[in-house]
């Protein structure tokens, strides 16, 4: 067990291990969010009470799900960072936190531009709107503060507790829509129940979904090699895989 | 299909505009992070190699003669 830990932790085996999964997860990863753009945006039927604006679904709800999946990653790595000082696990949250950025900034976004036609706005403050905009404060936090500091055990630590202090945030959004009176909709899909769209609205956002979890695989991957190359350069391992292109 | 026609699928009963920004907000960011994860590595990819190159160079070359020494040298003195 130990044993597997500490494998999971070397950034030579998981420079080899993703170097062999990048290219499925960038293939799967594209057909799937095209499939479920194309089907959403074409063949999905129309909403009886939004009309055809409801089609931002199919990449509002893949955006907001990982900006949020993606900090619980990152809390879950912080973790790691303190308990067991891996150094994989440091490796990982520096490099998706930007994704993080941009995909809350794409939720943030592709939502503004829905309330318009739907609720009338572009912004309001209610509960779910303003938790989500303070999550993308919370991304810009952990990336200023990697920046800043220029040690990289002490930023690592720095960082691990800001993002560990920052998931609080998390089931405010989620249960933001369940606690207080807002314009936004509750949740698509739950784990308990069946989702209230019929299938063929559903299953395009589930593809969709996928697809952007995959997506996102991908850029970790190649987002933590950049890290790891730079961290490691001079190791003998980090210098064959440059040279010689194998690991 | 659930659109009749191709420009009704392109205005989207007045839709339109607001669905297709945001799919084109969305994949253009996207594409542009994809693409400047992929430059990042190859940019620290080369960085790399010219360093290895660099110290390369450097323990070919051989090292020059020391200018003085102080090794004793044996002068007569006659």
């Amino acid at each position: 067990m130990w044993q597997i830990f500490h494998k999971l932790g070397s950034p030579k085996w998981f420079f080899g291990i993703s170097t062999r999964f990048m290219p499925w997860l960038l293939v799967g990863g594209i057909m799937l969010l095209l499939a479920g753009a194309v089907w959403g945006l074409a063949f999905a039927p129309k909403d009886y009470l939004q009309g055809n604006s409801y089609r931002i679904i199919y990449i509002h709800v893949p955006a907001a799900f990982l900006a949020q999946s993606v900090y619980i990653m990152m809390a879950s790595a912080a973790i790691v960072t303190l308990v067991w000082r891996m150094k994989l696990a440091d490796v990982f949250v520096k490099a998706v936190a930007p994704v993080g950025l941009v995909l809350t900034f794409l939720a943030l976004f592709t939502g503004a531009v829905w309330g318009k036609p739907t609720w009338g706005t572009w912004w309001i403050w209610d509960a779910r709107l303003t938790s989500m905009l303070i999550l993308l404060f919370l991304y810009g936090g952990v990336i200023a503060l990697d920046r800043a500091i220029n040690d990289e055990k002490s930023a690592a630590r720095a960082v691990a507790v800001l993002v560990l202090v920052g998931v609080v945030n998390i089931p405010i959004i989620k249960y933001s829509v369940e606690w207080w009176n807002t314009l936004h909709q509750p949740a698509t899909f739950k784990l308990t129940e069946k989702p209230s769209m019929p299938a063929e609205m559903w299953v395009p956002l589930l593809l969709s979904v996928l697809g952007l979890y995959l997506v996102f695989g991908w850029l970790a991957c190649v987002r933590m090699q950049t890290e790891i190359l730079s961290r490691e350069q001079r190791t003998r391992w980090v210098k064959e895989f440059v040279m010689k292109g194998r690991v | 299909m659930a659109f009749d026609s191709f420009s009704a699928f392109l205005t989207m009963e007045g839709h339109g505009p607001y669905v297709w920004a945001c799919y084109a907000v969305f994949f253009v960011l996207l594409a542009a992070m994809m693409y400047w994860s992929l430059r990042a590595r190859k940019t620290a990819m080369d960085a790399c190699r010219r360093g290895y190159e660099f110290e390369a160079d450097k323990s070919k070359v051989a090292a020059p003669a020391p200018a003085a020494s102080f090794a004793r040298v044996n002068v007569s003195q006659d």
